[in-house]
């Protein structure tokens, strides 16, 4: 498959290890910010093959995992309502919230629907006028684009019953936040291929700069992985900390500038609420006043919502990369796939999901291969 | 369909004349008895019983109707048992067109008659418009169990090697795709096949089959995780070793599905004692139904319960069985 198998090529990757090996002097602990990185590098055991001269954390780059409870709560509470057709993306499906999650809202007779893109969501609410169709948009900058232009149409065209329930999420802020925090031990990042893709990595250069720390725009297959950890690697080992951009196949400096100005025309930048982290200034989007009549969180009287995390869930310290899931008493026991206590256990894109699915072997650690 | 099709007054009658029996017909359904009486062989009977709610009821490669007779015989012949007698049951929606129920009938009609099994007793009900699905099959199956074979999940030991009869993840892909309003440049066709004749040549060739089953819902990993906790062992395959067509990978990337939990309904995995392995594989790769068929993994333990899979690198990872639904991915 042209552009996967390319990325994926064993030779190469074992070239790339031995190269990594070569350059390293000194342990360094380094931080892939995006979920689907994480995956990645669980899949292929890339942690593995580079321990270990690197140890690999685990960043907060899984939207669905940092949304907050409180918004999932009120999500729950629109979906079931009955004038509402509530429309998702599938893994938000099974997140919980402090008392259900969309799957049993829709078992109890909500109408709640799978989409694939917003743009489905505005089809929805074109075929049926007496339905209030509302949009989770959740997300990093990598959705918002498309979210930011379903709110536009539906604004040009009059569509008075859609709506979005805003959850975005901004990446900059947070690796700020961890980077100012005292217990950090990242010393290189590995920034998020699709955010960039759409933002470009202007952010990066500044807290590269400001914090003196490596940051390397990276992709998401396996040879793009290993090839930014050699390029943090390289720097860190001669003293360097700039931004540099391996996933040089989808991201360009300025990013997607249309899609940036979409993006400012329809949402501002506002504080937001992490699930596990708490509040970071500015570290999300939200609706511009000219469209709050396709804002949920107004139109459907939920700001009052408010929610307590589970005390057992770690996952604030598993999303700041300070935990790794099997350190935590709950997993795969009482927090499993199937009975998730926190976000990163239930989404595809957890790093607790990622443990369970690939290296939950490791938590008894007897010798298997 | 009127809900009179369904009352088992003349509307019925009529239905069954002139719809299911010219479509499934043979003698002992002919018979329009309430029950089928049947001549078995002396032996172990295997029985077993499916439902069917597919949708879209047509799609590429087959339809509800091939789809359940194909799903039947193929849990009997993966006990090692020849397949010999379905029954139907049908559950209709109050307003569905007759030529549906037609075509569907007459689907599994040629599926049976092909396979050379008998549908030799139905049944028809009719719900209201809004309390059914469009259509909905119940099956049950009956098959005779080749004599000194007794195929189990259970039985696998360390040593022996796991078998696949072909690639992977057509089936799900393709209703998926259909579902979906997904297309893709090479289509996608499901794999839906009868696989008694492909058992019969394995178990004609070889002693030395422990087990078989036909990894449908859930797909390879959660069939695969079966066994693994059936027979108290660990399970070792090599992502290599998998066949996985190029347009289900590109659909499977594309969604973020794993191909391993896709669905298929015409492969089967078979657990053989290693010193079976080799003839078992010949015996599979000589029929239509296995020529793709591969090694792709070992029972290796018995310290835990589990499947892994030896990645392209080298690496390990655990293969999971399926949680709930699998979701298309936000990012």
């Amino acid at each position: 498959m042209k552009y996967l198998d390319e990325y994926r090529d064993p030779a190469i990757a074992r070239a790339l290890v031995e190269k990594i090996r070569a350059r390293v002097t000194r342990p360094w602990v380094l931080m892939e910010i995006c979920g689907g990185q994480t995956h990645t590098l669980m899949r292929y055991g890339i942690d593995e093959l580079v321990a270990p001269g690197v140890d690999l954390v685990h960043g907060p780059g899984c939207p669905v995992c940092v949304t907050a409870l409180e918004t999932v709560d009120k999500a729950l509470a629109i979906a079931a309502r009955p004038e509402v057709t509530f429309a998702s993306y599938g893994d938000m499906l099974r997140v919980p919230g402090s008392h259900s999650d969309l799957f049993r809202v829709k078992a109890a007779g909500g109408d709640v629907r799978i989409v694939y893109s917003p743009m489905d969501a505005l089809k929805l609410a074109r075929a049926m006028p007496d339905r209030k169709v509302v949009f989770f948009a959740v997300g990093f900058e990598t959705t918002a684009p498309a979210n930011a232009m379903a709110v536009w149409q539906a604004h040009r065209e009059g569509l008075t019953n859609f709506s979005v329930l805003v959850s975005h999420v901004l990446v900059p802020p947070a690796i700020r936040l961890l980077l100012q925090s005292p217990s950090n031990r990242v010393q290189g990042f590995i920034a998020p291929g699709h955010v960039c893709t759409v933002v470009g990595y202007r952010e990066y250069e500044e807290l590269a700069r400001e914090f003196r720390v490596p940051i390397v725009v990276g992709g998401f297959e396996p040879l793009d992985l290993l090839e930014a950890i050699l390029m943090l690697v390289s720097q860190l080992e001669d003293g360097r900390a700039e931004a540099e951009n391996q996933y040089v196949r989808s991201v360009a400096r300025e990013g997607n500038v249309a899609a940036r100005r979409t993006m400012e025309q329809v949402f501002e930048v506002a504080d937001r609420k992490w699930r596990g982290i708490g509040e970071i200034a500015q570290s999300g989007y939200r609706l511009r006043p000219e469209f709050e009549a396709h804002d949920a969180e107004k139109i459907f009287n939920v700001a009052g919502v408010s929610a307590e995390e589970p005390p057992e869930c770690i996952s604030a310290l598993v999303l700041q990369g300070l935990k790794k899931p099997t350190d935590c008493t709950a997993f795969g026991e009482r927090c499993t796939p199937d009975t998730p206590m926190g976000a990163p256990m239930v989404s595809g894109e957890g790093a607790c999901a990622a443990y369970y699915a690939y290296r939950r072997h490791e938590r008894d650690l007897v010798g298997l291969h | 369909m009127l809900l009179g099709h369904g009352s088992g007054g003349r509307l019925s009658a009529e239905l069954v004349r002139d719809v299911f029996l010219p479509a499934l017909g043979n003698a002992v359904l002919g018979a329009l008895e309430d029950q089928a009486t049947l001549e078995v062989a002396a032996g172990r009977v295997a029985f077993t019983t499916d439902s069917f709610v597919v949708k879209p009821l047509f799609f590429r490669g087959g339809d509800i109707g091939s789809l359940a007779v194909h799903g039947t015989i193929n849990d009997l012949a993966v006990g090692g048992a020849d397949p010999l007698f379905l029954s139907a049951a049908f559950i209709l929606e109050e307003g569905v067109p007759l030529d549906t129920v037609r075509r569907v009938a007459q689907s599994m009609g040629e599926a049976a008659a092909a396979a050379g099994v008998r549908i030799v007793t139905a049944d028809t009900k009719v719900v209201e418009k809004g309390k059914g699905d469009g259509l909905f099959v119940n099956t049950a199956g009956i098959g005779v169990v080749r004599p000194g074979v007794t195929l189990s999940a259970a039985n696998a030991r360390v040593g022996d090697r796991v078998i696949l009869s072909g690639y992977i993840g057509d089936h799900g892909i393709a209703i998926l795709a259909e579902r979906e309003g997904l297309e893709f440049d090479n289509p996608i066709g499901s794999d839906s096949a009868p696989l008694h004749t492909l058992t019969r040549a394995m178990l004609d060739a070889s002693g030395g089959i422990r087990a078989m089953r036909d990894p449908t819902r859930g797909g390879l990993a959660s069939t695969l995780n079966e066994i693994a906790a059936q027979s108290g062992v660990t399970i070792e395959i090599d992502e290599r070793a998998i066949p996985v067509r190029e347009a289900v990978r590109g659909a499977c990337e594309m969604l973020g599905l794993d191909p391993l939990h896709v669905a298929n309904e015409g492969k089967l995995v078979a657990i053989v004692a290693p010193e079976s392995a080799e003839v078992a594989l010949a015996a599979m790769r000589g029929h239509s139904r296995g020529a793709e068929a591969r090694i792709i993994g070992t029972v290796t333990g018995t310290a835990r319960k589990m499947v892994l899979m030896r990645t392209s690198f080298g690496t390990t990872r655990i293969v999971d069985m399926l949680a709930g639904e699998q979701l298309p991915r936000i990012c």
